[in-house]
């Protein structure tokens, strides 16, 4: 009876003890790409922008991210006299954990999931829908006009455009048949093209959109639009709590792009039809294709920020409630109906 | 319209008020009392041949020393139908004990919308009062300053001492105080 | 229960836009009322770039008052020395060479262009077209390089001077000038792909901040933002200075009056001088460059001055009194610079310096209309708003 505890603790503590070492490898390298997301953003948009890009810190700015991180570790930390303390302290970290748990139930290849849960997707929205409570508080707790016009245009953003974007994952869902992020994975592969990307160009539409909105990023950054409101929810932010907004910003991106790829884009599979005609391909590791997908993705957030303009806030609403929403209602009519009948 | 008939015009409708009508460089200004001023500006602007819609600039003049009624408003007039160019100038005096509201005109922000600023500006700069002004406040100048600076009674440069403006006193007083903070 | 009530009574949020802003080009301040987004009330404060000029030229002869006018508009240097100059030349009475009249054209409308970048870049940026920005000022930097090379001065430029100019350009800046005009029209394609068609940017500015023609010439607008309204009224075309009347040119007029229209103005604009500067290079006639028949007004050149006492002594007095024998009068001269209606209404006591010096700045006139445009919009407009009028505030507080 003994022994039998013993095994089973033992086993528990074997089974934490992955949990834990895989948390830690993941959020080190999801760091490591968030700091270099940045810089690629800056390369990237640099290059786009007939200029260059960092270039002072080590060869071709290879080391500006750690020196702005450095940077903004070390800077004062400052809070305004008249803010909400609590809020404004905790606002950031709300922002951050949120958007980092959600790295939790995404599997980046097969069998590597920290916590392999069956309403993978399910949290992954209520994650990304909780970090928009830190923007709201911070532009609450702030006690400046500017951040608390932020953080209502942002409350309003995320009511809206979550709601398109959960409902274009419900075509993902009735497909697969499960909310099970590498079960998705799976069923993707029973299809010559590997990817629901094709059924559902109109459900990955209306994620994109989604989730530029969600991630504030261009054409949707209107909580921190930086010509109208300053900086939004964050003006009143300095040193590392700033960070964390920017963390939390580019970790949102990589894990809105790691969505968009194992439910779209077929996670780290390829085709079938590509292994089947050069079967080399499929030695590649799974990691290695997944990272290449996310990064084209994120490729797709840099290029519309150098392109596009901001939308209106009256505008971004009648897109979100008017355009999106009813398309997406189709989608979902659709996918029912010939998953019902074929 | 040849703007020699446009002050001939004005002078034979409005006799009394017209002092004088002068050309420099084919430019000609009348230059009128100021009691009827508007009613001449209203009829340049609504009259047909004249239709002077566009109010070039408005500005003052200080002519201290130079002639008795001190100071003057200057309209200068364009119409954007008959592209013609014409220009007012209404003589205004100094306030005194017996009058003081010498130092004010009507204002015309009622038939030019653009009126608006330049009248707070002569404001501001030379404290002739538009009488009707929707909003007349200092517009260029800090609210509490004291004095009207394009006068030629105001000096250009001098030390004011203890006359001098209140919050650059105090913004001196700030810096000062601001300096035990100065990193070394 | 009263406290309830007043807890929970409604009020408009009053933000404080300014003087530092990112989207208010300068040390403009707003005050804005708003409902929501919307606003109610908008009140615009300006001021804090006031300097005096005004009085401090009342105060100087007319040459010495020349730097002055570089830091009405500091974008359009060029274009606010030669408004300067027209004025003083039409109160004194004398007439610039030629050659002088084409080069002053030409570099007025090369200020025109690198007004309108900078303009076109900033707007784009604050409706958030960030590439828009960085694309113009790479055709801006080429042509302060061009300014360099002709006078020294990439900003502050003084270049003209009362009865001319202060030097003659090379051929070789003529050359580049003319290698920049070939090659401008394709860049200016460039920022349209860009911005032109794409649907987020009409949906910014078309029919935002709308005036009618008759309300538009009501409120003094001038320049581009009159012409957007479709007011064909341009003071190059009614009373030409300078070469205007020997060069060949369209004045482009919008339709709606919004912001947009104003934008398709600007951008053609942008065409027509290249067009112009084209034809000055073409035409520059060779000659003096400061005007001989007038030497009680002008200073003398520079060689004669080191070696003839008589050119020393008028040298001196010009530079110290100003022209003694300017004549009594007054004189109201306008010229179109980037922004609108540049006017200059001199009056003159007969000594060497301006009694009483009066600039009518476009900027001012338009930042007085901003609550017409403003109001009832969304606080997005304000900062398009803000973008189309094309306000610079040295120009505007004087």
């Amino acid at each position: 009876m003994i022994d039998l505890i013993r095994i089973h603790t033992g086993d528990i503590i074997f089974n934490i003890l992955i949990i834990l070492v895989k948390t830690a490898v993941v959020f080190g390298v999801a760091m490591l790409h968030v700091a270099y997301a940045t810089y690629f953003e800056r390369k990237i948009i640099g290059h786009m922008q007939v200029r260059l890009g960092p270039m002072r810190v080590g060869y071709h700015g290879l080391l500006q991210p750690i020196a702005d991180g450095v940077k903004a570790f070390f800077k004062e930390d400052i809070i305004p006299l008249n803010a909400d303390k609590p809020v404004f302290i905790i606002a950031p970290l709300i922002a951050m954990f949120a958007t980092i748990s959600s790295l939790a139930v995404i599997p980046f290849f097969d069998g590597f999931v920290i916590a392999d849960i069956n309403v993978g997707i399910l949290f992954l929205l209520a994650m990304s829908s909780l970090g928009a409570y830190g923007i709201v508080m911070a532009g609450w707790a702030s006690n400046s006009k500017f951040s608390f016009l932020g953080g209502l245009r942002s409350s309003a953003q995320v009511v809206s455009y979550e709601i398109a974007m959960g409902l274009s994952l419900v075509g993902i869902m009735l497909m697969a048949g499960s909310l099970n992020l590498t079960e998705i994975v799976k069923a993707q592969q029973q299809y010559w093209h590997g990817m629901f990307l094709v059924p559902q160009f109109l459900a990955f539409f209306i994620f994109t959109v989604g989730a530029f909105a969600e991630t504030n990023r261009t054409p949707f950054d209107l909580p921190e639009a930086e010509s109208e409101l300053v900086a939004g929810y964050f003006v009143e932010y300095s040193g590392m709590r700033f960070a964390f907004f920017f963390l939390a910003e580019y970790v949102g991106m990589i894990v809105m792009s790691s969505i968009s790829v194992i439910c779209f884009w077929g996670g780290w599979t390829l085709p079938p039809i590509i292994v089947n005609t050069f079967p080399f391909l499929g030695e590649i590791p799974g990691i290695i294709i997944f990272l290449l997908k996310v990064y084209c993705y994120l490729f797709l957030f840099y290029w519309v920020r150098a392109t596009l303009p901001r939308y209106r806030y009256d505008q971004l609403m009648s897109l979100g409630w008017k355009v999106l929403i009813p398309l997406a209602l189709l989608n979902i009519v659709a996918t029912s109906l010939i998953k019902f009948f074929f | 319209m040849n703007p020699l008939s446009i002050a001939q015009t004005i002078q034979d409708k409005f006799p009394k008020e017209v002092k004088e009508i002068v050309e420099f460089r084919k430019q000609v200004s009348v230059i009128i009392q100021r009691d009827r001023a508007k009613e001449i500006l209203a009829f340049l602007y609504f009259n047909k041949d004249f239709n002077f819609d566009y109010l070039v600039d408005l500005c003052g003049v200080d002519y201290m020393g130079q002639k008795k009624p001190r100071f003057e408003v200057v309209y200068n007039l364009f119409s954007m139908k008959h592209r013609h160019f014409f220009r007012v100038r209404v003589e205004v005096d100094e306030d005194t004990q017996d009058a003081p509201d010498n130092l004010s005109v009507d204002t015309v922000t009622d038939i030019w919308r653009g009126a608006d600023w330049h009248e707070r500006e002569c404001f501001d700069l030379f404290g002739i009062r538009f009488k009707g002004h929707p909003d007349l406040r200092r517009i260029l100048m800090p609210e509490d300053w004291e004095g009207y600076p394009l006068r030629k009674d105001y000096p250009l440069k001098s030390d004011l001492g203890d006359m001098e403006w209140q919050e650059y006193k105090d913004l001196i007083e700030f810096s000062e105080k601001a300096k035990q903070y100065e990193v070394r | 229960m009263t406290k309830t009530k007043d807890a929970l009574r409604q009020r408009e949020l009053t933000i404080n836009m300014g003087p530092q802003h990112p989207a208010t080009h300068g040390v403009l301040r707003l005050v804005l009322e708003i409902d929501g987004e919307t606003v109610i009330k908008c009140t615009p404060y300006v001021g804090y770039l006031h300097r005096g000029t005004e009085k401090l030229c009342e105060n100087r002869t007319y040459l010495s008052a020349m730097p002055l006018m570089d830091r009405l508009d500091y974008i359009s240097s060029m274009a606010n020395d030669v408004g300067y100059c027209v004025a003083v030349e039409r109160l004194l009475g004398i007439e610039p060479p030629e050659r002088a009249k084409f080069i002053r054209t030409m570099m007025c409308e090369m200020t025109r262009i690198s007004s309108h970048i900078l303009w076109l870049g900033t707007h784009a940026l604050d409706i958030g077209a960030m590439t828009v920005f960085l694309y113009s000022f790479r055709e801006r930097e080429w042509i302060m390089d061009l300014f360099e090379m002709v006078c020294g001065a990439r900003l502050t430029v003084s270049f003209p001077r009362i009865g001319g100019i202060r030097n003659d350009v090379s051929q070789e800046f003529l050359d580049s000038l003319y290698k920049f005009a070939e090659e401008f029209p394709s860049r200016i394609i460039e920022y349209e792909t860009l911005i032109d068609q794409n649907r987020i940017w009409l949906q910014r500015t078309k029919g935002i901040g709308v005036i009618s023609a008759e309300e538009a010439v009501n409120w003094g607008f001038t320049g581009p933002t009159l012409r957007g309204s479709g007011v064909d009224y341009d003071v190059r075309k009614y009373m030409p200075y300078d070469a205007y009347e020997q060069v060949d040119f369209d004045v482009p007029v919008g339709k709606e009056g919004d912001v947009y229209d104003r934008y398709r103005c600007r951008m053609e604009e942008m065409r027509q001088s290249v067009r112009i500067i084209k034809q000055c290079i073409e035409k520059l006639p060779k000659g003096p460059i400061m005007t001989p028949d007038a030497p009680k007004f002008t200073l003398p050149p520079k060689d004669k001055v080191l070696k003839d006492m008589e050119a020393m002594i008028h040298h001196f007095v010009m530079l110290t009194k100003g022209p003694l024998t300017a004549p009594v009068g007054e004189i109201y001269s306008s010229t179109e610079v980037p922004k609108g209606e540049l006017g200059f209404y001199i009056v003159s006591d007969g000594s060497g310096r301006p009694y009483r010096m009066r600039l009518r700045s476009p900027s001012f006139v338009h930042v007085s209309a901003l609550p017409r445009l403003c109001v009832g919009s969304l606080v997005a407009d304000v900062i398009a708003n803000i973008g189309t009028i094309d306000v610079v505030l040295g120009e505007c507080d004087r």
